[in-house]
């Protein structure tokens, strides 16, 4: 299908217009072209977003504008700038004065990962100022005061003091503030963002994608958007490009491509994600959909025959249940005098109880810190909690305590308990094939003999869709999306009742993701587990999950079946959460002025009733039909309605 | 800052009191003592021993006590700068040492600088033209340095030496200054003797440095950082200047701690073969011939020096490098 253009708006002059890109790489055999003859526009002062999954191409292209692609990549094409004066910017020698002068003053960029960004050695003012110092000489007075001001300007609360810090020492969210200062620092007319957003909790992207659009409007700034999110596109950007395999198939105005997207790409990653409102349960529609035999055939395999109980009996059963579960972390010592202050340790999760039925998706939602992982950890033993219990029941009524599991009981949890971890990189051996990674909790709980092992590690790789075939093969040679569908077959090998997927498709692309989804989903379905699953996106949670329970700073605020939750949240928290997702709609603009209301202030700005101090805790209080929220248990339930909520 | 110093220095205490024992312990071993084999060198050779003061010599040093109570006055002894005697030399421990000590820092020292200042240029050439021609060349001749033994090397440059230039390049100055006290003409000598073990010793280290640097330099140019740093306009030699190189130190900076016994110590079988007046020769001869105390004293002051140089390096480190200065440990 060849590309499909809109027609645009007509303008004077385009700030930057790229035609006929290329890019290639020169292996060992031939070359690969990542970017094959690529061409977009950027207006000044809008937003165009450059779309594709990893591997389509964009970040090379945004890299290639600058002229900071790697530096075996040969480039063709041209990229003008125009600024007054039309300069293409690839006929610019490389590293030269005259590119130089243009990237940081001209251009500025800003990139995925907050954490490694800077550098860690040199203090945020040191490398804002730099940036400033090279384009703009002027005295170290006026200087210091231009990147306070320009600190100030992107958010950061006390620029005085932030100018004297170390990256390491700033949340991700403040160094992403502080990337963005020091990239509009100079007056740029361009900002290229690559992923600004992706490595970053919903609430705080929210506050991240207002701060692009008031600087965008206020320095009449033109920004290209580089990203694999249509929710952040539909709710930023005025033109999107779409780019795949290194190619631009679509592009055009947001509201038209949004609204009748011609290409069947598009088309296909649009169906891919997750969304809320009523076609939330409809099963997602991914590029590439793994078959759900093999995962019959491992049914078949694994669970007993005949179901163990009519399934109402065993639904009322809780499979695990948690109470008044605890964990601290002492806080790091950060004082440079003799005798240490010793800080309060930092009570991670704090007094959680909830229960996972048999047979059920409990979605775990929550921010970074949240406490959301820790609970997950525990669940699998692979931290002892502080105080609590959690109890893991079996179907004939006997209970085995996790904390507290030794010997044979230790192994027979380890068997009926697994994790499927965030990272499809880290999380598998690189040194083991896939074959020996599947097969060795089998070799270690001595289950079958060599031949058995081997049947079935045949049957889990039919079941994840990828074929015995691959056994032999090393993790490497597989992309992200396999990798994780390699580590869920690691945890499907026991035959486990109960898995805890900790962030398990954050890290995947959308087309990628939504395989996985099902996948998830089909076996829970065919092979009757029990899944603890934690996430930051609620659209996903939303998808697969049952009843969804919400964190905030080490604490269960909400817990609700989820139509209730999505529908009528209670907790101003869990509102918080659910305005900050950005929907890939453009008649739904995100509210971006609530989510960005910092979260110390948050607290203060919550209903009474929901607020809690040392002498006045709250309490889960239950709101009808398992809806659980935590508040103050004297407070009047009226005032929920008041603040235009639940029931 | 000050108490993560005072706990550092808290904690060699029982680290070098550990090492004192292990030291005693080794230097104990071997059965009989220095006067055993020091009489039966003398019957050998038919000559009649002073049992006399042997037995006077054996008095004072406590030979006789329990081994915890030589130890006792060993430990005490070198607490009030006491080193002991040498047997073999007849002469206290610190005069044995004297003058030798301070040529060894100074061949060492020497030696550090000139690795420090080839090793640098040619690691970040290296890391900067990665899979160049230049790179491929440095990296054969690196390789080579790395793969001779510095004896070998010594060997042949003597050789060489004497055969095209009638030299004999053996010992740190000429021959007549031997035993001299030190003058204008002796440091003169010194100085001019100075560059061959400088050279044979630093070798492989220069080559190994580089090796490291060109790694660790290599890692921090792919990081994300430099890409940020290139994008703000910095120009290419600056960049890698003021970002990646400054990261890469920290490998040199951690290196210190062994550094600072090599200083002493210094390249010992190199020394022998070219006749250096430095002290490796001398605890190799003290071992062999069991003269306890400057063996036993001279292991003391490199595990005392190990000590103290790691001590630096995690004190330079952070002062280096906020994240281990800030982040501190984990609780």
């Amino acid at each position: 299908m060849p590309p499909s253009t809109r027609p645009l708006p007509d303008t004077a002059r385009d700030l930057l217009r790229i035609d006929g890109l290329r890019v290639s790489f020169p292996l060992l055999q031939g070359e690969v072209e990542a970017v094959r003859g690529a061409s977009l526009r950027v207006r000044p002062g809008k937003i165009t977003a450059l779309v594709g999954e990893s591997g389509s191409g964009k970040s090379v292209t945004g890299q290639a504008i600058l002229g900071l692609q790697p530096a075996n990549a040969r480039v063709s094409g041209k990229v003008w700038l125009d600024t007054g004066a039309p300069v293409d910017l690839l006929t610019l020698p490389h590293d030269g004065r005259a590119i130089r002068a243009i990237r940081g003053a001209q251009i500025g960029m800003i990139f995925q990962e907050p954490m490694t960004s800077f550098s860690p050695v040199h203090t945020i003012g040191n490398q804002i100022s730099e940036a400033l110092r090279l384009h703009q000489p002027m005295p170290p007075r006026a200087l210091r005061a231009r990147c306070e001001e320009m600190l100030g300007r992107v958010g950061l609360p006390d620029p005085r003091r932030i100018y004297d810090m170390y990256p390491f020492e700033l949340s991700g969210g403040m160094r992403q503030r502080a990337m963005i200062a020091m990239a509009v620092i100079c007056g740029p007319a361009l900002l290229i963002a690559d992923e600004p957003t992706t490595a970053l909790d919903v609430t705080i992207q929210a506050q991240i994608l207002g701060l692009i659009r008031d600087l965008q409007r206020e320095f009449d700034l033109a920004v290209l958007l580089i990203t694999h999110d249509l929710g952040v596109v539909a709710n930023l950007a005025d033109e999107v490009v779409v780019m795949h395999h290194g190619q631009v198939l679509e592009s055009g105005p947001t509201e038209a491509i949004f609204a009748d997207p011609r290409h069947e790409y598009l088309r296909g990653l649009m169906n891919a994600v997750p969304v809320f409102g009523a076609r939330a349960r409809d099963r997602l529609k991914p590029l590439r959909e793994v078959p759900a035999e093999g995962i019959r055939a491992l049914a078949a395999m694994s669970v007993p025959a005949a179901p163990a109980a009519p399934a109402s009996a065993t639904q009322a059963r809780p499979l695990i249940t948690v109470s008044g579960l605890s964990k601290s972390f002492l806080p790091r010592n950060r004082s440079w005098g003799l005798f240490a202050r010793s800080e309060p340790p930092l009570r991670a999760v704090d007094d959680v109880s909830f229960e996972i039925r048999r047979g059920e998706c409990l979605g775990l939602v929550g921010e970074s810190g949240s406490g959301k992982t820790t609970v997950g950890k525990m669940l699998v033993r692979a931290f002892a909690p502080d105080a609590g219990q959690i109890l893991l029941h079996d179907s004939a009524g006997g209970v085995l305590d996790v904390p507290g599991a030794a010997g044979d009981e230790l192994t027979a949890l380890r068997q009926r308990v697994q994790m499927i971890f965030q990272d499809p990189m880290s999380s598998l051996s690189p040194r083991m094939t896939v074959g020996q990674i599947l097969s060795e909790p089998l070799d270690i709980h001595a289950r079958g003999t060599r031949a058995e092992r081997d049947r079935m590690v045949a049957a889990l790789l039919r079941a994840i869709g990828l074929g015995p075939a691959v056994a032999a093969r090393y993790p490497h040679s597989f992309s992200g999306g396999q990798r994780q569908r390699i580590g869920i077959a690691r945890a499907l090998a026991l035959g486990p009742e109960f898995i805890v997927c900790d962030e398990a498709v954050s890290a995947l692309d959308m087309s990628v993701q939504a395989q996985i989804l099902n996948l998830l989903k089909d076996l829970q379905k065919e092979l009757q587990l029990t899944y603890l699953f934690i996430s930051h996106n609620l659209a996903v949670v939303n998808y697969l999950a049952d009843r969804i329970a919400v964190m905030w700073r080490g604490r269960l605020v909400e817990l609700a079946p989820r139509e209730a939750l999505m529908s009528a949240p209670a907790h101003p928290y869990t509102r918080a959460l659910l305005a900050a997702v950005p929907h890939p709609d453009p008649h739904h603009p995100l509210d971006i002025a609530a989510a960005c209301m910092p979260a110390t202030q948050a607290e203060s700005a919550w209903p009474a009733a929901f607020r809690e101090s040392a002498e006045a805790p709250g309490e889960l209080v239950d709101l009808g039909d398992g809806h659980l929220v935590r508040m103050q248990p004297m407070a009047d339930r009226r005032d929920l309605d008041g603040t235009g909520g639940a029931r | 800052m000050l108490r993560y110093i005072l706990a550092r220095i808290a904690m060699m205490v029982p680290t070098l009191f550990v090492i004192s024992v292990l030291v005693f312990t080794i230097i104990q071993l071997p059965p009989g003592d220095y006067f055993e084999s020091y009489v039966q060198e003398l019957q050998m050779l038919g000559e009649p021993a002073d049992l006399q003061e042997i037995a006077l010599l054996k008095e004072h040093y406590h030979f006789d006590d329990p081994m915890p109570l030589q130890y006792l006055h060993w430990v005490t002894g070198m607490l009030h700068g006491d080193f002991g005697y040498s047997f073999e030399y007849r002469m206290p421990v610190r005069e044995v040492v004297g003058d030798r000590l301070w040529l060894t820092i100074m061949v060492s020292t020497v030696t550090i600088v000139f690795t420090w200042l080839l090793a640098f240029p040619i690691g970040v050439y290296s890391a900067t033209h990665q899979y160049s021609w230049g790179d491929y060349g440095l990296t054969l001749l690196g390789l080579i340095g790395l793969a001779i033994p510095n004896f070998m090397l010594a060997i042949i440059l003597m050789y060489f030496a004497n055969v095209w230039f009638g030299l004999s390049i053996g010992h740190l100055m000429d021959v007549k200054y031997l035993n001299q006290p030190m003058s204008w003409d002796k440091l003169h000598s010194i100085l001019a003797h100075l560059w061959i073990p400088v050279v044979i010793i630093g070798t492989a280290g220069t080559a190994g440095m580089a090796r490291r640097l060109r790694a660790n330099l290599l890692d921090e140019l792919g990081k994300q950082y430099v890409t940020t740093a290139r994008a703000k306009g910095l120009s290419p030699g600056r960049v890698v200047a003021k970002y990646p190189l400054r990261l890469a130190l920290n490998f040199f900076v951690a290196d210190i701690g062994s550094v600072l016994p090599q200083i002493i110590s210094g390249a010992e079988i190199t020394a022998i073969i070219l006749s250096l007046e430095t002290t490796g020769p001398m605890l190799i001869r003290a071992l062999q011939c069991q003269d306890m105390y400057l063996a036993g004293s001279f292991l003391m002051f490199l595990a005392f020096l190990t000590v103290i140089g790691v001590l630096v390096s995690d004190i330079a480190l952070s002062l280096l490098d906020p994240r281990v200065r800030l982040q501190g440990r984990r609780g």
